[in-house]
């Protein structure tokens, strides 16, 4: 109680016009902005293996199993931002037991579940079953028997069933991109179903959320790919690393398009809340949206990719320009789950103030705790890709 | 061989009523133990039959003084933080200047009351707007709910079970009227209830019962001896936000089209 006393109190200051008195405390801090952005990485991650299996993109092939992965550390780590935002995180096995079947939020742990079981592990199991059955072989000891489990202590690597893991993963492929929609739109219609929040409540919302994460899905897999293959010290193929570009620059296109006709139907149609969210964008996100999310994070890397694609540059600096705008891509998509969560809290809905949101350094929804949910998912990947080493060189055949 | 067929029979209706028990967490939640439909009743009294009332609140706001007596009460009955960042009720003051200039204002909700502040201009209006949750008819918070911990009570009242909330606070930014808040020590979302554990014993809500100008009409929404009927037939009245089509039961008389 004294705690939060203390935080809100200086807060009375920082207001300006007037907010509802309940408005100080903003509900959906830093824990909030970063469960979409996770779920948005694993999502992106695997519509981009998707799209190699279905489209059956031969330069992708060194991607996929490491998008697999990705996605798995991801979405493991994504539901514990929300867990820890819970006032009552104790009770959260409620949203099983007894969901409300007319609330967006409670079907999250049916799309969560699905996605992680029916679609997710399914995908990994099949397409590495035959090599776990082969690498199991070779083993001794422990690591012998965790590749057996993980395998299911299957044995069968005739012809007639490494078939059938192909067919599977076609099947599961074709159901796991509109789950992988799901998963990510479901995230965007939390907010976009908000009609109290002209901020959030639009019906581009869930598509806008679905664009952004297949764009910072295809940027991660790009860093992780350009930064665990000069550790193995194998050579970077710069064929993939065009094509993943390539894929990043197009959906970009997509999402920026998408981004300004959000902004362009706001203005126009200049509803009453336009004046309110002109001074926030013009106010207090101004650095956040329009410096990081839309100049940083989207105009250059796009300019950058851009400029690639009809000056030839040694490969180098290509490589560097493609590396850093995919950091760049993160940062910004970052801010887009930054500007959306807290943004739509700063300003009052009574449309005639704004307020303030003050980040602390320790406790749940602090920026100690968050910083370490986004550092985990990578101690996550090390582990996975120790055991179900990813590269093309490990495949049996 | 008997025994056999027996066992084969045991266990299959044994298989039987595991797969079945697995699914029962798909059921709708109407259907499990817990059950709480989106209209419900909150108490089972002897004295209180919550299927005989719909309860509404009327707001004269032409005769609101501003004299904060309403938050005060509410906070006392209620347990309400004294901090002033959770209010179950406020008061707003509105100074209206010329050229669409609105300054609004609500020192600690009201409670304390308002002073006068030496100013040199003069406002072309002012007034004061009490607010509450206005258990709306068409509530937008209860919709989100996951869990389905706050619910509209049959008699119309918005309630929160606090033994059940999650404390995810996504029923406070789907209310529009920033109504609700979440405890800081329970950790759960509050409201007003137009103080339900008063209403069972025949009570009026306790801002209703200290505001000194009557300015808070509180009864039956259909019934026609109410006093609310009677108020809604004899003045012109409006509601807060209606397009967002929350259908409110908190309704207002002589609103202005500056109060949001």
């Amino acid at each position: 109680m004294e705690e939060i006393i203390q935080h809100l109190t200086p807060l009375l200051k920082e207001v300006s016009g007037y907010i509802f008195p309940n408005e100080i405390e903003l509900h959906w801090g830093l824990l909030v902005v970063i469960y979409p952005y996770l779920t948005g990485l694993v999502a992106g991650a695997f519509i981009l293996a998707s799209l190699v299996k279905i489209f059956d993109v031969k330069e992708l092939y060194p991607t996929y199993r490491i998008a697999l992965l990705t996605a798995l550390a991801f979405l493991i780590v994504a539901p514990l931002p929300l867990l820890a935002h819970l006032g009552h995180p104790e009770r959260s096995y409620e949203i099983f037991l007894t969901p409300n079947k007319y609330s967006a939020m409670a079907m999250f742990g049916f799309v969560y579940a699905w996605y992680l079981m029916a679609v997710l592990l399914l995908e990994i199991w099949f397409d590495y079953r035959k090599d776990l059955i082969i690498w199991s072989r070779s083993e001794t000891g422990i690591k012998k028997w965790i590749l057996r489990t993980i395998s299911l202590f299957s044995s069968d690597i005739s012809e007639k069933a490494v078939k059938f893991d192909k067919k599977a993963i076609r099947i599961i492929t074709l159901i796991g991109i509109p789950s992988a929609f799901i998963l990510h739109g479901y995230v965007g219609f939390i907010f976009g179903s908000i009609k109290a929040n002209p901020w959030w409540s639009s019906v581009l919302m869930p598509i806008v959320f679905l664009f952004s994460a297949i764009v910072s899905g295809i940027a991660l897999i790009l860093i992780v790919y350009m930064f665990v293959l000069p550790i193995r010290k194998k050579e970077i193929n710069m064929l993939t690393l065009d094509k993943l570009a390539s894929y990043l620059f197009y959906v970009m296109i997509i999402d920026f398009s998408l981004e300004c006709l959000d902004f362009i139907h706001r203005v126009y149609e200049s509803e009453e809340s336009i004046k309110i969210l002109g001074e926030l964008v013009s106010g207090k996100l101004f650095v956040s949206l329009i410096v990081v999310q839309l100049i940083i994070g989207m105009l250059i890397p796009l300019a950058a990719i851009g400029i690639l694609k009809i000056v030839k540059v040694p490969n180098d600096l290509k490589k560097q320009i493609y590396f850093l705008s995919a950091i760049l891509v993160q940062v910004g998509i970052f801010s887009t789950r930054w500007n959306v969560v807290v943004g739509g809290q700063l300003f009052s809905k009574s449309f005639m103030g704004l307020t303030t949101y003050k980040m602390t350094l320790f406790g749940m929804e602090g920026l100690l705790l968050s910083i370490l949910l986004l550092v985990l998912p990578l101690g996550i990947m090390y582990v996975l890709f120790k055991f179900l080493p990813p590269w093309e060189e490990s495949r049996s055949n | 061989m008997k025994k056999v067929i027996e066992n084969s029979i045991e266990r299959k209706a044994f298989f039987k009523l595991i797969f079945l028990s697995a699914f029962s967490i798909f059921l709708p939640k109407s259907l499990t133990a817990k059950n709480s439909s989106p209209e419900e009743s909150p108490v089972q009294d002897e004295n209180y039959n919550a299927y005989d009332h719909k309860w509404g609140m009327c707001i004269d706001i032409d005769k609101c003084i501003g004299c904060g007596r309403c938050a005060n009460a509410c906070k006392e009955e209620n347990d309400v933080p004294r901090e002033p960042f959770f209010f179950r009720t406020w008061v707003e003051r509105y100074k209206i200047f010329g050229k669409g200039e609105v300054v609004i204002d609500s020192p600690n909700g009201g409670v304390d009351g308002f002073h006068n502040e030496h100013s040199e201009r003069n406002p072309e209006r002012s007034f004061f707007v009490p607010k509450l949750c206005n258990h709306c008819e068409n509530p937008p918070c209860t919709q989100v709910c996951p869990v389905g911990a706050t619910f509209k009570s049959v008699d119309g009242v918005i309630l929160v079970d606090k033994d059940y909330c999650i404390g995810c606070s996504y029923c406070i930014q789907a209310c529009p009227y920033g109504a609700r808040y979440l405890h800081p020590v329970t950790k759960t979302a509050e409201k007003c209830t137009f103080c339900y554990h008063r209403l069972v014993n025949d009570k009026s809500p306790a801002c209703v019962e200290v505001c000194p100008t009557q300015a808070r009409i509180f009864g039956e929404m259909e019934k026609k001896s109410s006093p609310l009927v009677r108020f809604r037939r004899m003045e012109k009245i409006g509601v807060l936000k209606p397009a967002l089509n929350t259908e409110p039961k908190v309704l207002y008389a002589h609103l202005d089209m500056e109060v949001k």
